[in-house]
């Protein structure tokens, strides 16, 4: 059994490594997600019901739901989501992801990434900056006004730029990003600068007023977190061609939505397994503390599923100066990867490392062997709803989560 | 039994690699014996199911 499950794991990295995850499209989750209703509101995480919903998600669904005109405030919102009359379910279901509270509604602009080498795609709604915001449970007229803004303007404008431009490989990107000290999920300094080398030639070329490019170009300037919505659903479309693999034992997705925090194992398909989420140990923004911080929330995690963000950081020492601790930790965490990981990445590499590749291929079972878990950075949301973001760190997921798993592992697979 | 090996390890300075509890290592400290610590545990953390559990995998 033991060189069946090598060999499945083997293929699982080998279809990580040959992965093209490319940038073809900007549309809308109403047209693009699969499965996608205009009565659904997609949430980051395993799937979880509004009553057990965490202060940020509940926030960013009233936002989502004032977003489409189902309700005129956060009364309204709330009761339209407790009758039932509005369906949730996990972005990972629809081939999306959604970093923080990650509600995704119809009329929401996304993302469109196509995986080359296997036709899978995968979506993920725009960045809309750090502070107030709706994927941290805001939902203030300005959160909203923003989003109105990038539908409106901003995912059209950048829509057509990308056909002038076309498709554009994300993997060298991230690749490159790596280089220029970006992990690729909480600092994406490096990647967003490449972005807009990429697309602002052809963004100043369209039949657009100069004010509405500059005001477009300052946005994606101001906010270092842009690219971060783009390495997810590149992660996303590079791992899902590795699930569902008989007898693999890579973990294809780690996800949290505020109340638990669940994986799925490529051998064991769509199956959750889950446990509670962690508080994240980090820095605060002024005038906050652990004391208001939500639990973990996100599918950012997606990023360490597929080998950069946690599992990067000694690409990044800047890194701890937004989730804490010393260089010196960072350059740690990558290491200790190594030791619950199938393979080193062909194309993320870490120039302090010699240019060794990144951690790549969680496996489930050298997680349980080991008690190494997987090294997470993330945001910190306010944990009551319309507040926002109040910082960022590290956590671990739960050990359930990989015990649970290995359990049904053994049951399937074991002699 | 070969015992020249062991003479010539007890004869020159003793660079201790301890692999287990803390304690182990205090006595050596104690005589300025040079201990390295290893992060070090047992598989599983000990937990006997799922070691089991492992051991059905074939590992």
């Amino acid at each position: 059994m033991k060189a069946k499950i090598e060999e499945a794991n083997q293929e699982a990295v080998s279809r990580i490594q040959r992965a093209k995850p490319t940038l073809v499209d900007v549309s809308t989750a109403g047209e693009a997600i699969p499965g996608m209703k205009k009565n659904m509101i997609l949430h980051a995480g395993p799937p979880v019901t509004w009553e057990r919903m965490c202060g940020p998600m509940r926030g960013a669904v009233i936002g989502g739901m004032i977003l489409e005109g189902f309700a005129r405030n956060m009364q309204e919102a709330e009761a339209l989501a407790a009758s039932g009359k509005v369906l949730f379910d996990s972005c990972h279901h629809h081939s999306s992801v959604g970093p923080m509270a990650g509600v995704v509604t119809w009329s929401m602009p996304v993302w469109v990434l196509e995986n080359k080498t296997f036709g899978n795609r995968a979506y993920c709604t725009l960045n809309e900056g750090l502070g107030k915001v709706l994927r941290y449970g805001a939902f203030s007229e300005e959160v909203i006004a923003r989003l109105r803004w990038m539908a409106e303007d901003l995912a059209p404008a950048l829509k057509k730029a990308l056909l002038r431009h076309g498709a554009i490989d994300m993997k060298s990107l991230i690749a490159q990003a790596l280089q220029m000290g970006d992990e690729g999920h909480n600092r994406n300094r490096a990647g967003t600068s490449l972005f807009i080398r990429e697309i602002a030639p052809d963004l100043v070329m369209l039949d657009e007023s100069r004010e509405k490019i500059a005001k477009i170009l300052t946005f994606i300037h101001g906010n270092d977190h842009f690219f971060l919505n783009l390495t997810m659903p590149t992660c996303k479309c590079t791992v899902d061609a590795a699930a569902s693999i008989e007898g693999c034992s890579v973990v294809t997705t780690m996800a949290r939505n505020g109340t638990e925090f669940g994986i799925r194992v490529s051998g064991l398909g769509d199956q959750w397994f889950t446990g509670p989420a962690g508080m994240v140990e980090g820095l605060y923004l002024p005038g906050f503390s652990a004391k208001d911080a939500a639990p973990d929330i996100g599918d950012s995690v997606i990023t360490e599923t597929a080998g950069i963000g946690g599992f990067a950081m000694a690409a990044a020492p800047a890194i701890v100066k937004f989730v804490g601790g010393s260089a010196r930790d960072a350059v740690r965490y990558t290491q200790q990867m190594y030791e619950i990981t199938v393979a080193e990445n062909d194309t993320y590499q870490i120039p302090t490392l010699d240019f060794r590749g990144t951690p790549t291929g969680i496996d489930l079972l050298k997680v349980v062997e080991t008690g190494i878990l997987p090294a997470i950075n993330t945001g910190i949301a306010h944990k009551e709803p319309g507040i926002g973001m109040v910082g960022a760190g590290l956590v671990h997921p739960p050990e359930n989560c990989f015990h649970d798993a290995l359990e049904a592992f053994a049951e399937k697979y074991g002699k | 039994m070969d015992v020249k090996k062991i003479r010539e390890l007890f004869s020159k300075e003793l660079v201790v690699i301890n692999m287990g509890l803390e304690s182990f290592a205090d006595n050596l400290r104690k005589e300025d014996v040079k201990v390295l610590p290893m992060d070090w545990k047992p598989p599983a953390g000990g937990n006997k199911r799922l070691i089991a559990l492992l051991e059905k995998l074939g590992r």
